[in-house]
């Protein structure tokens, strides 16, 4: 072995992480194609191919571009940060249990955009929804990050996660409890719930642009995730600014979540789900779950919008009603791979 | 002061939590030679070497090969400074190599699949002077304390940087690998590296360093070469124990034998 071989093995990584990353791209492009599919007329993938560069019926164009695009749209960039912010807080944590849905972040954006709308501040096309969600979630995991403090375990954490989800989750439920509008329920009741059901461009202008932002925020912070593999310490040893590090990626992460929440409501797990499906074809490092993770959350929230068109119910079902019927038992599986460093206090 | 000394403290202290945990310290240490920082628990060790490498805020003035550290970019001082914190902490399951690339992370090298020829030279070269290039693909999660040990000592080698702090690299470690541990420490001090080790085993401190520097209660109460710095005094009155004292091998030989 010689320095040259030291370099060819990382070579074989990078090129196993670059086949991964084109499977995805793959597979969220699929998946994309028979989200604009799937409904009550439902066209083949050929024909929204067709659709989306002008070609067949008029009717046929309407439905992919106008109707089908925006959700289909959103269900990839939502999916996408969530699962970005799950891997991005992972890394800053060190801790495979740490999302944005176990920290409360989602439910207090939730929040934010309920008490806008329930004061008669905006309507839910305006602007004042996204900043007030992406207000009150870097608000709750600017909270979460405090109480939890330096080094914290993961008790701590999931500990702190579940005060501030469910003081998020009664203030909503007062907010409902107060109003005497039956519309303003209604509308709260559908932000618990979570659905990409009838998006329209407005929509995606008015979430898109935050949630680019906090993606470019998170992803820059890749190198510094890896420096704190070895521990806060060590990483401030080798250059890394930590205290700078954990509010750019709070802010990343409230922005992102923050700006999906204002349009979809609060959908839940994928930020979880995400980094632990990747973790074995990728390994650990922290970097380069990143983008796959980022991936693999627009495949499972794709997948999961698609999923509630085509299951018959007499109703419809709610998207962040599966994801979290999905992702809790997972959620259920990884306390249990973990009882060894919750049992020992802190990890 | 001398000409030649790399590091410098001026009446350097440190205040956690309301508390002074270290006062008026002020120390001068030349390169390539291999300190030793010792004294009972609780005494500031841990806090004077972070406060050496600007990772806590201190009072007073340190100066690294003429610049003071406060002028220095995060970048630079970690370029200047490799820290071997305590406990060799991973969290996650990554290659040996991977970590000990990240010694380069200060030079700009952030990712260890991307190093240019220079740094993958010297990982490499840091990975022979550790001796862990037989595992440098497992993961470091499958490694035995001993060779996690090494693994954190190649990553601070990996820095080349002109000083290296230590924080007790020796503790959980079996007698050979403790031994193991000093050597290569004691090696680089000999290529010129200013080498400072924190410890609890006087004896180890005694043999390999050119230098003992004893901590009481935040203040630095005996310097110098290990006998006359770990005199019979200081030995009763900062670790309130006797010590056994010889030469073997012509190397200073201190064993604490019994409190008094």
């Amino acid at each position: 072995m010689s320095a040259q071989n030291v370099m060819v093995t990382a070579d074989v990584t990078v090129r196993r992480r670059a086949g991964v990353i084109g499977a995805l791209v793959g597979l969220v492009v699929l998946l994309a194609l028979v989200s604009l599919g799937v409904g009550p007329v439902r066209l083949s993938p050929l024909t929204v191919i067709d659709a989306l560069f002008g070609g067949g019926s008029d009717v046929q164009q309407v439905i992919t571009r106008e109707i089908r695009l925006p959700r289909t749209i959103l269900g990839c960039a939502i999916g996408a940060i969530l699962g970005l912010s799950g891997a991005a807080l992972q890394g800053l944590l060190r801790n495979p249990l740490a999302s944005p849905s176990l920290f409360g972040a989602p439910q207090s954006a939730a929040f934010g955009a309920v008490l806008v709308i329930a004061l008669g501040l905006a309507d839910v096309r305006s602007y004042a929804l996204p900043v007030a969600a992406i207000a009150a979630a870097f608000v709750s995991v600017f909270v979460l990050l405090a109480i939890a403090g330096r080094n914290a375990g993961l008790l701590i954490l999931i500990l702190a996660g579940l005060a501030i989800s469910s003081l998020a989750g009664a203030a909503t439920a007062l907010v409902m409890n107060l109003s005497s509008n039956p519309f303003v329920v209604l509308e709260i009741a559908f932000w618990l719930l979570g659905s990409l059901e009838d998006r329209s461009f407005r929509h995606v202008v008015l979430a898109l642009p935050f949630i680019v932002a906090g993606a470019i925020i998170l992803f820059n912070q890749r190198n510094a995730f890896r420096a704190l593999s070895l521990g806060e310490e060590t990483a401030q040893s080798l250059g890394v600014d930590v205290d700078r590090l954990r509010l750019l990626v709070i802010a990343g992460v409230a922005l992102g979540v923050g700006g999906a929440v204002a349009v979809s409501g609060t959908i839940g797990f994928i930020g979880l789900v995400a980094p632990h499906l990747m973790r074995p074809l990728i390994g650990h490092d922290p970097a380069r779950l990143l983008v796959p993770s980022a991936l693999t959350g627009a495949a499972l929230l794709l997948a999961a919008d698609i999923a509630v068109r085509i299951i018959p119910s007499t109703s419809d079902i709610k998207v962040g009603v599966l994801t979290s019927i999905i992702g809790v038992p997972f959620f259920l599986y990884l306390i249990m791979r973990e009882r060894r460093a919750l049992g020992g206090g802190v990890a | 002061m001398t000409a030649s000394s790399f590091l410098t403290a001026q009446a350097l202290g440190v205040t956690l939590a309301g508390r002074a945990v270290l006062n008026d310290i002020s120390l001068s240490l030349v390169s390539g030679h291999l300190v030793a920082l010792v004294g009972p628990n609780g005494a500031g060790k841990t806090t004077l070497l972070r406060a050496l490498a600007g990772l806590v805020p201190s009072s007073g003035a340190v100066h690294v090969g003429g610049d003071a550290l406060s002028s220095l970019p995060l970048r630079e001082r970690a370029r200047r400074f490799a820290y071997l914190a305590q406990g060799h902490i991973v969290h996650w399951p990554l290659p040996a190599r991977d970590i000990v690339a990240l010694g380069r992370y200060p030079h700009g090298a952030t990712d260890p699949a991307r190093l240019t020829p220079r740094d993958s030279e010297a990982v490499w070269r840091a990975m022979q002077v550790a001796d862990v290039v037989a595992f440098g693909e497992r993961r470091v999660t499958e490694l035995s304390g001993g060779e996690r040990s090494r693994v954190a000592l190649a990553r601070v080698f990996a820095v080349e940087a002109p000083v290296i702090l230590a924080d007790e690299p020796t503790s959980s470690l079996d007698p050979r690998h403790q031994i193991d541990v000093m050597k290569s420490l004691r090696a680089a001090a000999d290529k010129g590296t200013l080498v400072i080790v924190v410890t609890h085993d006087l004896g180890l401190a005694a043999r390999f360093a050119d230098r003992v520097l004893v901590l009481s209660d935040g203040r630095l109460v005996s310097q110098g070469a290990p006998a006359e710095a770990l005199s019979e005094r200081v030995m009763a009155d900062v670790f309130r124990v006797s010590a056994y004292r010889a030469e073997y091998q012509r190397e200073t030989v201190i064993v604490p034998w019994a409190q008094i």
